[in-house]
């Protein structure tokens, strides 16, 4: 057979020596491991206390963003439910209606939008199918829960605060590209 | 019979058919594109100019080239004509140019349009257009308008392909809507707000080629690619009773006409099957539509429910059944 790395080894069944066989030298060698890493770093770390640091791009729970004006930016296009692997994004949409135009941007928007976090496998593909720029993956994760029915994520815990001190900050997540384009005023996408 | 050679396919047609229908004789990827030609409206096409051809040969008699690309849709075949459409990149480049025409008045609201998804002015664009825009002028801009109880028009989306209008002049008695005005300002209108009162006015959403006309039992309802589209039928005093309704799980959220693979109503349908039969019990399913495996909707559909098979013994054994 062709080795597939070249740290095999050669096993043998020659018999052991009598040395061998009382295994002393063998556990003592053996204990003299386990203490070296007494001394070395920890791996782990004290959770509650301390928390680990998370990548500028980190793929967290999901958050529906507002427009400048703190209107929902998202229109229920279902781009980002088509798009999702695992099927977890479900949606009901609804016309705006007059004297609506100051919460919602397009004359349609989501009544009900909900993400099955347990589903979920924060993928990041329905950000990247969005075309109004209204999902995005944000660095904070889902909590814990006892119960299935609590993982269901709808509007009242995905839609951003319309305070803007309050705003979830996502231009990490944007590419140079994205923010180059963003710039082009020409663009009806970049006006409204 | 006249010969004609389309991209190097030779097919022989009967005298008074366009190259359009001998390419769709044909068939294939050889077919040019059409926004406003309806095989089943006379009159039609003409208007869009997507479905322009080269010809490179007009006759046995004849063998000089035509000095502009014709419109293959209202182009009558001649004996020993040739015709390039995918061959030429000629032509290739003058289809991109009319997607770019045709979408400088058209809105890119396709996240909110009823539309998206079974749009001919979509697939268009995506096979043929521009990746971008170089329109920076302001597009056209009209209300939204109510016709008759269960259609909406939506200007902005217009194309002016015409459909609509051979559709209320052939197809029902009285036509009350027409195009209004010219150029650049020609608009779909009722005559001072006269609604389409007719049996097979709904026939209009279904010709569209874009979201101007759309359902208004269906508006925002659910997305296309969402819904199951069935054959279905029942027996109708006014009309075949034949027509898809597309489902979502048990319930009927719209019935449309049966479209062919060229988008095409197979038979048109009337008012009362299409707007106001949206009970399951009202009809009998056939089965689920054929639906082209590169389209949006055959997302998760699937086209035969596979059954747990139970092993017979050799004996028993049959054909499977289609």
């Amino acid at each position: 057979m062709i080795p597939l790395t070249n740290r095999s080894k050669t096993v043998s069944n020659k018999k052991m020596t009598f040395a061998e066989r009382l295994y002393l030298p063998g556990i003592v060698s053996g204990m003299f491991i386990t203490l070296k890493h007494f001394f070395r770093k920890k791996t782990t770390i004290k959770y509650p206390e301390k928390k680990r640091e998370f990548a500028e791009i980190y793929r967290g729970r999901h958050v529906l963003k507002r427009d400048d004006e703190g209107r929902e930016r998202c229109t229920a296009c279902g781009l980002c439910a088509l798009a999702c692997p695992a099927e977890a994004i479900t949606m009901v949409a609804e016309e705006r209606k007059p004297g609506e135009e100051h919460l919602y941007r397009e004359e349609k928007y989501a009544k009900i939008y909900e993400i099955d976090m347990l589903r979920c496998i924060f993928c990041g593909l329905c950000e990247e199918a969005c075309p109004k720029e209204a999902i995005f993956l944000t660095k904070e994760t889902v909590i814990s829960g006892f119960h299935r029915d609590v993982f269901i994520y709808g509007k009242d815990r995905l839609v951003e605060s319309a305070d803007p001190d309050k705003r979830i900050d996502i231009t990490k997540r944007l590419t140079p590209e994205v923010i180059e384009f963003k710039k082009d005023k020409k663009q009806r996408h970049n006006r409204k | 019979m006249l010969k004609i050679t389309i991209d190097n396919i030779t097919t022989e047609v009967e005298e008074g058919t366009t190259i359009l229908q001998a390419a769709r004789k044909i068939g294939g990827k050889i077919v040019p594109p059409a926004m406003c030609y309806y095989s089943k409206l006379k009159g039609s096409g003409g208007k869009c100019r997507s479905c322009l051809v080269k010809v490179s040969r007009n006759s046995t008699v004849d063998s000089k080239p035509t000095s502009k690309l014709v419109a293959s849709c209202s182009t009558p075949v001649q004996d020993g004509m040739i015709v390039q459409n995918i061959t030429s990149p000629e032509v290739l480049e003058a289809r991109k140019a009319i997607v770019e025409f045709l979408l400088i008045n058209h809105p890119l609201d396709c996240p909110v349009c009823d539309q998206a998804g079974e749009c001919d002015l979509q697939d268009l664009s995506f096979e043929h257009g521009l990746e971008t825009t170089r329109y920076e002028e302001e597009r056209r801009e009209f209300n939204q308008i109510d016709i008759g109880e269960n259609i909406k028009l939506h200007m902005n989306r217009c194309i002016l392909c015409y459909r609509c209008v051979y559709v209320a002049d052939q197809l029902t008695e009285k036509r009350v809507h027409g195009v209004l005005f010219r150029g650049d300002a020609s608009e779909i209108g009722t005559y001072i707000g006269n609604v389409v009162d007719n049996d097979f006015s709904g026939n209009v959403i279904d010709v569209c080629p874009v979201g101007a006309l759309t359902d208004k039992t269906f508006r925002f309802k659910s997305r296309v690619w969402f819904v199951n589209p069935m054959n279905v039928h029942r027996s109708c005093t006014k009309c075949s009773g034949k027509a898809a309704a597309w489902m979502f799980g048990d319930e009927i959220y719209r019935i449309t006409g049966r479209k062919d693979k060229y988008g095409e109503l197979e038979e048109f349908i009337c008012n009362e099957c299409r707007f106001d039969k949206k009970d399951k019990k009202d009809w009998v399913i056939e089965g689920p539509r054929k639906i082209d495996r590169h389209s949006v909707i055959s997302q998760n559909h699937y086209e035969k429910i596979v059954k747990q098979s139970i092993i017979k013994p050799l004996e028993e054994r049959t054909e499977p059944q289609e």
